[in-house]
C-alpha cells in the first residue's frame, strides 16, 4: 500500500513538474470565471426560475470546460511512460501492476478535483456580495459536486484507456476526446430528436450526463447514475489494467 | 545469486533466448557479451521481472523471477539500456521518488540518496532537470537509482554506451568499486572494459551461452592462442618453410608490405628491400616457440630484427566464437 501512495504522489506532482498543469489551470479559471460572469449577468434585472448555481452547472460553457480538460489531463498518463521507456524502470521496481493503474487513475482524479475546487468558492463569493442565495439547498450543492466527481471518474477512465493504447500523447488526446464527445452527444441527440422510440429514450436517460446534472444540481440524488458511473469506471479501469499488462510484455 | 535454467523466450517471429542456462555466484562481476540481437537485453529483462520467459526458470537471490517477482525486484537494481528517466523531474526529486518506491523512508532514505549522489558525483547537478543533463550525467543518475536501495544484485544493460572515454573510465572505476559490495551482471560491447572490470565473461550468441570463463583464460580456449611476428633476413633460404617446422607453430604467413605498395610516395622503411622479410606465425594454444625461433635463426645465421608475441585478446575470442562463418 505504501508503494501506491509513493506512486500517487508522483502522478499528482508530475502535472506540476511540467507547465501543463499551470496552462490548464489558467485557461480553466478564465473559462469558469467568464461562466460566473455570464451567470451573474443573467440574473441581473429580472427574476428567473433557476438558481444561479443551477445555471452555472447546466451551462454550455460548463460542459466545454468539463469535457475539454479531461483528455488533456489523461493523455500523457501511460503514453509518456511507453514513449520515454520509463515503463521499464517503473515496472522493475517492487510495485504491483494494479498499484500503477490505480495510482494513475487517482492521480488524474485528484488533479481534476484540484481543478474544480476553486469553483466551489464562487457561490460563497456570490452570496456574500449580493446577499442572494446562490445554491438553494445544501443537497443541490453536494449533489452537483458528487455528480461532477462521478462523471469525472468515468470520463477520466475513458482517457486512461485511450492513453494506454498508444505511445503518442496526441493520438491519446484525440481518441479520448472523440470518444467522450460521442458518448456525450449520443444521449442528447436521442432525447432531442422527435421520432425516437420511448424505450431508447429511457435507455439514453441512464447514460446522458446532461440529464444527470440537471437532476443532481436540483438536489435530486438519483442512485442510477451513481451505479452507472461507478460500474463503468471499474470496467474501464479493468480493461486498462489488462491492456497495460499486455502492452508491458510487448514493450 | 542468479540461476538460469533452460530459459527460452519466443516472440511471434523469432526466438530471442534459446534454452539458456548459466549461474552467477555472489560477489562476481560478470560481463555479458554477445553480438547485437544475441538475447542479452531480453535475458536481463527477464531477470529483472520486466518480461516473462516462455519456458524455463530463473531465480535471483533464491526467488523465482515469475512467481516471487516482488521479492526479486526488492533485491535487484536494474539499469535499462539507454537509461529511460522522467525528463521533467530534478535529479534529487527523482532519486527520492525511486528510493521511496523501493521501500526506503525517513532518515534511511536521506542518507542513501546522499550516499549514491556522492558516489556517482551528482552533487553538482542535483537540482537540475534530468532533461537538461548530458548523456554522461543521465547515465550516472540511472546508476545511482539502480543502487539506491543497496540491492544484492545490479543488472546493468550497456552502462557505458554513448559515453566519452573519460566518462567510460569513471563509470568503469565506479563499477569496479561497486563490485566489492554487490554482485554485478553487465552487458557491453566494449571488450577492453570487460577485461578490466569483470571477473568472469559470459558470451552468448543466438540465445545460447557459447563461452564462460575469466577474461584471462578465455583466449586460451581459442583455436590459435596468439600470433608471433618475425622479421628476419634469411638470405637465400626459404624462411617460411623452416619456420613452419618449429614446434608449436601452426602456420606461417609472409607479410606483404601493403602500406608501401598502396602509397608509393611514402618511402619504404629503411632495411626493407635489403633481404628482410616479415612473417606472421599462428601458434598453438599454450605454446611459446619464440626461443626455438631464435635458436633456429642463430643456427642458420639469419639476421633477426623482430620477434614478438601478440597474445590473443578477448576481441579475438569474441569474433571467433560469435562469427558464424568461423564455425
Amino acid at each position: 500500500m505504501r508503494s501506491f501512495f509513493v506512486l500517487l504522489d508522483r502522478e499528482l506532482k508530475s502535472y506540476f513538474y511540467s507547465p501543463l498543469a499551470y496552462i490548464i489551470l489558467t485557461f480553466f479559471l478564465i473559462l469558469t470565471g467568464y461562466l460566473l460572469g455570464t451567470t451573474v449577468e443573467f440574473f441581473q434585472g429580472q427574476p428567473r426560475q433557476y438558481l444561479p448555481f443551477e445555471f452555472f452547472f447546466n451551462n454550455l460553457l460548463f460542459w466545454i470546460a468539463f469535457l475539454l480538460t479531461i483528455p488533456i489531463i489523461t493523455m500523457r498518463l501511460y503514453s509518456e511512460e511507453f514513449k520515454l521507456g520509463t515503463i521499464e524502470p517503473l515496472m522493475t521496481a517492487p510495485v504491483r501492476d494494479w498499484q500503477v493503474v490505480a495510482a494513475k487513475f487517482f492521480g488524474a482524479l485528484l488533479f481534476f478535483l484540484i481543478l474544480w475546487a476553486p469553483t466551489a468558492t464562487y457561490f460563497g463569493i456570490f452570496q456574500s456580495i449580493t446577499g442572494q442565495a446562490a445554491t438553494g439547498s445544501a443537497g443541490a450543492f453536494a449533489g452537483s459536486y458528487l455528480i461532477l466527481l462521478l462523471m469525472g471518474m468515468f470520463y477520466i477512465s475513458i482517457g486512461c484507456l485511450a492513453s494506454v493504447l498508444t505511445q503518442n500523447q496526441i493520438i491519446a488526446a484525440i481518441v479520448s476526446l472523440v470518444t467522450i464527445l460521442l458518448f456525450f452527444f449520443i444521449g442528447i441527440v436521442a432525447t432531442v430528436k422527435p421520432n425516437v422510440s420511448q424505450n431508447l429514450r429511457d435507455l439514453m436517460a441512464y447514460t446522458t450526463s446532461v440529464l444527470h446534472m440537471q437532476d443532481y444540481s436540483r438536489g435530486v440524488l438519483d442512485t442510477r447514475p451513481m451505479v452507472f458511473y461507478t460500474s463503468m469506471t471499474l470496467l474501464l479501469q479493468f480493461i486498462t489494467y489488462q491492456v497495460f499488462q499486455y502492452r508491458k510484455w510487448q514493450f | 545469486m542468479i540461476k538460469v535454467e533452460h530459459l527460452t523466450k519466443r516472440y511471434a517471429s523469432h526466438t530471442a533466448v534459446n534454452d539458456l542456462s548459466f549461474e552467477v555466484e555472489r560477489g562476481e562481476i560478470v560481463g555479458f557479451l554477445g553480438p547485437n540481437g544475441a538475447g542479452k537485453s531480453t535475458t536481463m529483462r527477464i531477470l529483472s521481472c520486466f518480461l516473462p520467459a516462455t519456458t524455463g526458470r530463473a531465480t535471483v537471490a533464491g526467488f523465482d523471477v515469475f512467481s516471487q517477482s516482488l521479492d526479486v525486484r526488492r533485491h535487484l537494481g536494474y539499469m535499462p539500456e539507454n537509461v529511460p528517466l522522467y525528463t521533467d523531474m530534478r535529479v534529487t526529486e527523482y532519486l527520492n521518488y525511486r528510493a521511496a518506491l523501493k521501500g526506503l523512508s525517513g532518515s534511511k532514505l536521506k542518507t542513501r540518496v546522499g550516499a549514491v549522489k556522492e558516489l556517482t558525483d551528482l552533487r553538482d547537478v542535483e537540482n537540475k532537470l534530468i532533461g537538461k543533463l548530458s548523456k554522461g550525467y543521465r547515465q550516472r543518475v540511472g546508476l545511482a537509482e539502480a543502487m539506491v536501495h543497496e540491492p544484492d544484485l545490479l543488472i546493468l544493460d550497456e552502462p557505458t554506451i554513448g559515453l566519452d572515454p573519460n566518462q567510460i573510465r569513471q563509470v568503469r572505476d565506479l563499477i569496479k568499486d561497486l563490485g566489492q559490495r554487490h554482485t554485478i551482471l553487465l552487458s557491453t560491447h566494449i571488450l577492453p572494459e570487460v577485461e578490466m572490470t569483470c571477473s568472469r565473461v559470459l558470451i552468448i550468441n543466438k540465445g545460447r551461452v557459447v563461452a564462460s570463463d575469466t577474461p584471462a583464460n578465455l583466449p586460451g580456449t581459442l583455436r590459435s592462442a596468439g600470433n608471433i611476428h618475425v622479421e628476419a633476413d634469411a638470405g637465400a633460404e626459404d624462411a617460411a618453410a623452416e619456420l613452419r617446422k618449429v614446434r608449436g607453430v601452426k602456420d606461417v604467413a609472409p607479410v606483404v608490405a601493403a602500406a608501401s605498395a598502396e602509397s608509393p610516395a611514402v618511402p619504404a622503411p629503411s632495411g626493407r628491400g635489403h633481404g628482410f622479410q616479415e612473417f606472421e606465425l599462428r601458434v598453438e594454444a599454450g605454446a611459446d616457440p619464440r626461443l626455438d625461433i631464435y635458436e633456429l635463426a642463430r643456427a642458420r645465421n639469419w639476421k633477426l630484427r623482430e620477434l614478438s608475441l601478440r597474445r590473443a585478446t578477448l576481441e579475438d575470442v569474441f569474433v571467433e566464437i560469435t562469427h558464424t562463418d568461423a564455425h
